[in-house]
């Protein structure tokens, strides 16, 4: 079943907000071999001007995760989950991620391209903290491999 | 921890290495970044499922390494919020033998540096066995506001 093309310029709805634990950051910073003091450590954070730990670049991606399940789980959008590879990632921030904060995300498709037998599925999930204000947007391309 | 000062940023230059780190990825690396980040996709921790759909066996997310990629950065910065936008391409799989693990290098030099707007970009070269994992890997960053205020 090819990738509906109409799927392009979709916005999917707000996921729920999530609220960002300190033990989670923690947990997230050891997995990706971090070392910074700001990870871990409360104290440290708030002498960087923090208001409590922080979160590194890519614990945004659990919150782009929420807005993928969304797309995935839409049988109008066709897509074969088993199929799916994660071709490229990108995070703009505009102030890195802390505990307590409550964050939103909302998924639009950029684009769908078809080259070859793949299609290749670009979409963003915009990130936002209580108060409606950007954090970082999450920005990633699945290929989707076709029928062989 | 100390923060990279305006006097550190302006004395960069393109091509200059500002950070190196090897990082040794085992079975249990796996398990535990599913666990942390909520991809419990199966072939990162089961070799059957993983050869099934035409593997050569468990692979690293493709996520922690990008997500270690740019702690050596991080740690030379000392700031995460230096950071504008970070990009990488997934180019090539990360094998993670179950007894061996697998060795990832990181390297990180300045591709562009615009010294006056106070930016510059970062690029990481990841390899692990000898080849390159992550494709444009780039991280943009901005100095200290300090900087921006030197004469």
């Amino acid at each position: 079943m090819p990738i509906n093309p109409d799927l392009a310029g979709r916005v999917f709805e707000k996921t729920s907000p999530y609220l960002v634990g300190r033990e989670k950051v923690r947990e997230f910073a050891r997995a990706v071999f971090s070392t910074s003091p700001l990870n871990f450590d409360v104290d440290a954070a708030r002498a960087a001007g923090y208001s409590d730990v922080v979160a590194p670049p890519t614990f945004a991606v659990i919150l782009q995760q929420l807005t993928l399940d969304q797309l995935l789980a839409d049988p109008d959008a066709g897509i074969d989950f088993s199929r799916v590879v994660h071709g490229d990632q990108r995070f703009t921030q505009t102030r890195p991620i802390v505990a307590g904060d409550e964050l939103t995300a909302t998924l639009t498709i950029a684009s769908v391209k078809t080259l070859g037998g793949n299609s290749m599925v670009t979409s963003e999930s915009r990130i936002e903290d209580a108060a409606g204000a950007h954090v970082v947007t999450a920005i990633s391309t699945l290929v989707v491999r076709g029928d062989e | 921890m100390s923060v990279i000062t305006p006097a550190d940023f302006a004395a960069l230059a393109v091509g200059d290495v500002v950070a190196e780190r090897q990082f040794t990825l085992t079975r249990d690396s796996l398990v535990r970044y599913a666990g942390a980040s909520g991809d419990f996709n199966t072939i990162h921790y089961r070799d059957d499922i993983a050869r099934s759909v035409g593997l050569e066996g468990v692979l690293a997310h493709g996520m922690l390494t990008m997500g270690f990629a740019i702690q050596p950065v991080l740690e030379w910065l000392g700031d995460p919020a230096l950071i504008d936008d970070y990009q990488v391409r997934f180019t090539r799989p990360v094998y993670v033998d179950g007894e061996t693990g697998a060795e990832v290098s990181v390297s990180a030099k300045i591709g562009q540096l615009d010294a006056e707007a106070g930016t510059a970009r970062v690029d990481l070269v990841v390899t692990a066995a000898g080849q390159t994992v992550l494709g444009k890997s780039q991280i943009r960053i901005h100095a200290p506001v300090a900087a921006l205020q030197a004469p």
